[in-house]
């Protein structure tokens, strides 16, 4: 007899909490606050040092000198908080990523409703330190905790038609108000194949540096797809969806002569209006030599054989 | 409606208030010193400083080409205040913009020499043949290049006034050279270049106002 158990971070349905709870619950907390009650951990912050600690067992590592904390929390790309370096850090208190549901739905036998709290609570954390390289030219080195993307992908079992995956990006111009500003298509959406999202290497990533997101990386939930451009590893997740073709992804919809659906990290193939051969570590004042995927060659060139890598960039 | 002539009530063009020209100086210095303050904290006192964000490299550059073309449209602008408000004294104000603009236009270019190219030159010269927005760049700091040359009074007297106020129109193709340079380094839709296109547009169409002298001169004639 088939048995499919249900992973212990699954909130069935009828679980899901109605929103005006979530409302009183927050109310409850901030009672707590007022009432000095609330441990100085909080779960949703811009500043890192405040956030909630997360355990977590080191799967991926490198011999990279991870970049300092304080400039991973300062230096983001997150258009929805506004379009410079610094705005993230300084806009992003306003996002509220607990609680935070996550859909995943589609082409699969089993569409799930997640708690993210409640997930983060119980799954069993990885730490991954994983290599990011912008499109823009520069790189970090980043302890992340999450787990691979391909656990959530067996939870739901697919159908055979699904052939890609596409997420979603939260869009709410009263916790974000770079949305009131048409910089890129909103909701930000991005994609992958389905072996790219099966890929061991594939991360959902719900904290860094041993804590859960600060809000200007993502919080509560974001993608972390190291091989590829930065702008594939899609923030603060809402939705996920099986779809049988190609989804339109934010980038790549807003100038697909720069921005493919791929985008995996390639020296020899230029930015329309700069080199991407080269890029600088942050931390460091020289540039150094970009590498083919990243430096993940081993692990995800198999990916793409017989592809020409020039045409699908 | 008879307008007294402007001239006898503007102070002379060569005698702006003392303060003047020192404040402007100290404003358009004032981000240059902050960069000088921020690399001298980074690279000496302390290695984790963020005052120059967690990229110092980018921010730098990014500081000394904003400050190129805010300072390039300030020179603009400089004439067309003149015209709409008569206030002589900040005519004085032009040269030294311009010079500032270029000032902040050679550190940035020399920044990405120094930073990005090794100051090769013929990368510089691939890199401005393969990319646009390297082209516009280098356009709009040639386009201001000859205009720092000619900024003496001695270049003046030696142009003739009239070639030297065609020659300085190239201030405008500069400012259009800049503003394409930064429209074409961002990505996505951002407004910001765009505010300072419009800002060039306006100056431009200012210019096309009447002359204050010959206007007040032709409203003196009987109608």
């Amino acid at each position: 007899m088939p048995y499919h158990s249900r992973p212990d971070w699954q909130l069935p349905e009828r679980e899901a909490t109605p929103v005006e709870i979530y409302a009183s619950r927050r109310t409850f907390v901030a009672s707590l606050a007022t009432a000095g009650l609330l441990p100085s951990a909080a779960i949703a912050s811009t500043d890192p040092a405040k956030l909630t600690p997360l355990k977590a067992r080191r799967t991926i590592a490198t011999s990279e000198e991870p970049t300092a904390l304080s400039a991973v929390a300062s230096y983001n790309n997150f258009y929805e908080f506004g379009l410079g370096k610094d705005d993230p850090a300084r806009n992003a208190h306003s996002l509220k990523p607990s609680p935070w549901t996550l859909k995943v739905g589609g082409l699969v036998k089993k569409p799930l409703t997640i708690d993210v709290d409640q997930w983060i609570a119980k799954a069993p954390l990885e730490e991954r330190i994983l290599r990011l390289r912008c499109v823009e030219g520069w790189s970090m080195v980043i302890p992340w905790v999450g787990f691979p993307m391909s656990a959530l992908i067996k939870a739901v079992e697919p159908l055979g038609s699904a052939k890609y995956v596409r997420f979603t990006t939260l869009a709410d111009s009263g916790q974000m108000p770079g949305i009131r500003f048409p910089a890129l298509d909103w909701p930000y959406r991005e994609g992958l194949r389905m072996d790219e999202a099966m890929n061991p290497l594939t991360t959902l990533a719900v904290g860094l540096y041993g804590r859960r997101l600060p809000n200007q990386n993502g919080a509560p939930l974001r993608l972390v797809v190291p091989w590829k451009y930065g702008f594939k590893s899609i923030k603060s997740i809402v939705a996920v969806d099986f779809v049988e073709r190609q989804p339109l992804t934010s980038w790549n919809q807003s100038q697909p002569s720069e921005y493919g659906f791929f985008s995996n990290v390639n020296p020899d193939v230029d930015h329309p209006r700069w080199s991407q051969a080269t890029e600088r570590r942050i931390g460091e004042f020289r540039r150094r030599k970009t590498l083919p995927f990243n430096g993940y060659g081993e692990q995800v060139a198999s990916l793409y054989k017989g592809m020409d890598l020039q045409k699908f960039f | 409606m008879v307008h007294a002539p402007p001239a006898r009530r503007a102070r002379p063009l060569n005698a702006p208030p003392a303060w003047l020209k020192p404040a402007v100086h100290a404003l358009a210095a004032m981000p240059l010193i902050w960069l000088i303050i921020g690399w001298v904290d980074l690279l000496w006192l302390n290695p984790a400083s963020l005052s120059l964000s967690a990229e110092p490299v980018a921010y730098t550059h990014n500081g000394l080409g904003l400050m190129a073309l805010r300072t390039l449209v300030a020179a603009l602008a400089v004439t067309p205040v003149y015209k709409l408000t008569g206030w002589a004294p900040i005519m004085s104000l032009r040269r030294m913009l311009g010079l500032w603009a270029f000032a902040y236009a050679a550190l940035h270019l020399g920044f990405y020499l120094l930073m990005e190219l090794d100051f090769s030159l013929v990368q510089l010269w691939k890199d401005a043949m393969k990319r646009n927005f390297i082209l516009f760049g280098m356009l709009g700091f040639l386009a201001l290049l000859p205009l720092a040359l000619t900024s003496t009074r001695s270049a003046i007297r030696r142009l003739g006034g009239r070639n030297w106020q065609r020659l300085h129109r190239l201030a405008y193709l500069a400012g259009i050279a800049a503003v394409i340079h930064f429209i074409l380094r961002v990505k996505g839709f951002q407004v910001e270049p765009w505010v300072y296109l419009g800002l060039l547009m306006a100056l431009f169409a200012l210019r096309f106002m009447p002359n204050r002298k010959r206007a007040s001169r032709a409203s003196r004639q009987p109608a």
